[in-house]
């Protein structure tokens, strides 16, 4: 296999998830804009990094509204779901012959949707439904990669791209709703705003698992919990780097080369395995995940120089 | 219009139908429009799924298009077959004795058979290509030739392809479409099979590496996705196993080739390309190129890997070296030629262009270096205003093109629009030469599904039809 279809599959990993995770994160935020009346827009374009970019696009007129368009089809944003979701399809197109024909049917029928979508009349243009779409459609892809992809390297490498996304998304959403909700870092302090933590299980589809996992009421220690080291819960920063070692592990044993990534993939799954929640708020959340979110994004860059896909 | 056409089906003694047709006469009579019109449709949904597409350059994102597919095969005969064979092996080695010796000594210039500024002021010589020894003295490891017929034992040679010829995948891709959908008329006749041609294909690329080893690694390099013959590259590789690269994923170090893969790099010893020539190399040929690979040239003038097909092959097979392949193959084999040539008037000759000039609405003038059916002008199916705008080009630059008599091209049956119809068609055999020649039966037939048209190119409204050709002792049709 050559660097550049290890490339392809890994950044078409990555862009499908970021899709997802941001047309979820888009849901949970508009539930939360109807419930309570909170500065949401800024909220979540600091989730994504943007809120500098995201007060020089704004438009005038409801704040949501604009943030939505700037984070569903506007085009001077890379991470928008219709970009994400047009690089994931330049990626899977290289690889024609390197996917199978249902990852790339699935692949292409979100995107041809999707143009259609956007050639229509933008004021009439229906975003709760695209924002649907590549929900249900982004779950369809990875499914058939699941079910007819050929458990190879070029597997391996999709599977690394869209769960060190997907441990991203997570360690990023946690770190930014948390330090709105609760400035001071304390997880126990008094006062709990029922809707606004909801929403934040909300944003990794765990309001359920919560309540099936703990059996009481909402508190910020167990979300924060169940976000990033719960194994089970397959959107945790702690299940997504599990299965980033595992996949890096066979990798490395595949081509019997081993370096910096394999050997970090090990230690950040360790970390996140071996770590009790009342000492991660000893040191502090925020420093806990900042030097987590830095560490992933080494990794990133690690694997790039382990494999040459550079 | 020249004569009336021999149609190869309708063409026998008093009308007959043609032995080798019996078969597909009988299934025509015996299948109903409606059923054919349902196949038809099939086809296209087929193509459609498997995006066995042709985009011209340019193309929109996902709106590619695929190239007509006529469900009514093209039958020939196996002594037909044999004949034509023989011709093709024939021409195909005395074309890379001419390269090897263009390349080498020009011996044939000496001779005084091809004058020496038809090799050295062509626009296709490459200078960078003298002097190499190439495994086997094979320069066209993989040749399209494309043949014409316009009698019952009349066959020419309209041009030779020996550059990147392209095609081959829709000679496959219409045998599994035939085997499909018209099994019953399949098994009706007795088929030569085509599935081979990969594995010809990778054995004869494996037999040219520089390199003892058993198994060289071979690559096929592309130019990418936007361009127009991408399906192939990508059908070609997966057949054979071989990685698809472009020249981003090669580079070069102390004059060998490596491909970058997560397991570091690996040596490359044979790279089938299908990038032109000019850009393969931006040290050597042209610096703008992003196609091609950084010092390439360099590994293969040091033996380190071998380019197929050979750099400068367009010396072989323009249109006005094409007169002298008869020549060559005197010259070289000493043999007379099996194929026919199309008798060709030069315009750069003062005989020849008046001639030409004054019959313009009667032969078919092409540019020598023209490509895909363009810059060619077909006097009898064109208008006076066609012909006089056509003029002027030519008297522009006499020495950039030559002309032929038309040819009134065989016919065979074409599913069209108002029914079975008569559609003129051409025939690309694929010949290919590593240490020994290998042609699978057949080849692409192309037909032009205008009435009356002769220009059967896929970007000018061709079509293509699977080619049958007959096992030997088959009594066609039983």
């Amino acid at each position: 296999m050559l660097s550049s279809t290890a490339k392809n599959l890994y950044w078409m990993g990555r862009y499908l998830q970021r899709a997802k995770s941001t047309a979820r994160l888009i849901e949970a935020t508009q539930r939360m804009a109807l419930q309570s009346r909170g500065e949401e827009a800024a909220g979540a374009a600091a989730i994504f990094g943007m809120e500098d970019e995201f007060r020089q696009s704004q438009r005038q007129g409801g704040r949501l509204a604009s943030l939505i368009d700037f984070l569903v089809i506007d085009e001077n944003n890379p991470s928008s779901i219709v970009n994400s979701i047009g690089a994931a399809r330049r990626n899977a197109r290289e690889e024609r012959n390197n996917i199978t024909v249902d990852v790339w049917e699935s692949l292409n029928a979100l995107w041809l949707e999707l143009s259609g979508r956007l050639r229509g009349n933008r004021a009439t243009l229906d975003r709760g439904a695209l924002i649907e779409s590549v929900k249900k459609q982004a779950v369809m892809i990875f499914g058939a990669a699941q079910v007819t992809l050929l458990r190879d390297e070029a597997n391996s490498f999709l599977q690394l791209g869209s769960f060190l996304e997907r441990a991203d998304n997570t360690g990023r959403i946690l770190d930014v709703k948390f330090h709105l909700l609760r400035p001071d870092g304390n997880p126990s302090a008094e006062g709990l705003d029922y809707f606004a933590w909801s929403e934040l299980l909300a944003c990794v589809g765990a309001v359920r698992t919560y309540r099936r996992i703990y059996r009481s009421s909402l508190q910020p220690m167990k979300i924060a919990e169940l976000m990033m080291l719960r194994r089970d819960v397959p959107r945790s920063v702690h299940h997504c780097l599990w299965q980033v070692d595992l996949n890096m592990r066979e990798l490395a044993e595949a081509y019997g080369m081993h370096g910096e990534a394999d050997r970090l993939a090990g230690e950040l799954h360790a970390r996140l395995r071996y770590a009790r929640i009342d000492q991660v708020f000893e040191v502090g959340l925020a420093k806990f995940l900042g030097t987590l979110r830095g560490d992933i994004s080494t990794l990133s860059d690690e694997i790039g120089r382990q494999f040459l896909l550079d | 219009m020249a004569a009336k056409a021999f149609d190869e089906m309708n063409s026998g003694a008093d009308g007959a139908v043609r032995m080798p047709y019996r078969g597909v006469a009988d299934w025509l009579a015996r299948t109903s429009p409606e059923r054919i019109a349902a196949t038809r449709h099939e086809v296209d949904l087929f193509y459609r799924r498997h995006g066995i597409t042709f985009g011209a350059y340019g193309a929109t994102d996902g709106h590619e298009a695929t190239i007509p597919f006529d469900i009514i095969p093209r039958v020939i005969a196996w002594d037909e077959w044999q004949y034509m064979q023989k011709g093709l092996a024939q021409r195909v080695k005395a074309l890379n004795a001419f390269l090897a010796d263009a390349y080498g000594k020009r011996e044939i210039c000496r001779a005084g058979v091809i004058p020496e500024e038809q090799l050295l002021l062509n626009a296709e010589f490459v200078a960078m290509a003298q002097g190499l020894e190439l495994p086997g003295g094979v320069h066209a490891h993989i040749a399209g030739i494309d043949l014409v017929r316009v009698g019952e034992k009349d066959f020419y040679v309209l041009e030779d392809n020996v550059r990147t010829p392209s095609g081959v995948s829709y000679v496959l891709e219409n045998r599994e479409v035939m085997m499909r959908l018209a099994p019953e008329l399949f098994s009706a006749m007795s088929v030569l099979p085509v599935a081979d041609y990969t594995e010809e294909l990778l054995a004869t690329l494996r037999s040219v590496s520089f390199s003892d080893d058993v198994e060289p690694n071979v690559v096929l390099l592309t130019p990418g996705h936007y361009n127009s013959a991408y399906f192939e590259h990508a059908f070609l590789a997966d057949e054979m196993g071989i990685e698809l690269v472009k020249g981003s994923d090669l580079f070069v170090d102390e004059s060998r080739v490596f491909m970058r893969t997560p397991r570091g790099p690996q040596r490359v010893d044979v790279i089938y390309r299908r990038v032109d020539d000019a850009f393969l190399d931006p040290l050597a040929m042209r610096p703008d190129s992003f196609l091609g690979v950084a010092g390439l040239l360099g590994a293969l003038r040091a033996g380190r890997v071998n380019i197929v097909n050979a750099l400068g092959n367009g010396v072989a097979d323009d249109k006005s070296t094409y007169m002298y392949v008869p020549e060559m193959i005197r010259f070289y084999l000493s043999e007379e030629p099996i194929l026919q040539n199309v008798p060709t008037w030069r315009c750069d000759r003062a005989d020849d262009y008046k001639y030409v000039l004054e019959h313009l609405s009667e032969i078919v003038v092409k540019e020598i270096h023209g490509a895909g059916g363009k810059g060619m002008l077909v006097g009898p199916t064109s208008s006076k205003a066609e012909i006089e705008e056509f003029r002027m080009l030519l008297k522009a630059r006499p020495d950039n093109y030559i002309a032929q008599p038309t040819l009134a091209l065989s016919t065979c049956p074409t599913f069209v629009a108002q029914g079975v119809a008569p559609r003129h068609v051409d025939l690309r055999p694929f010949v290919l030469s590593g240490r020994k020649i290998t042609i699978v039966p057949g080849g692409l037939t192309r037909v032009a599904l205008k009435e009356g048209s002769l220009v059967v190119n896929s970007s000018q409204g061709g079509g293509t039809k699977d080619t049958w050709v007959l096992a030997p002792d088959t009594p066609a049709g039983e």
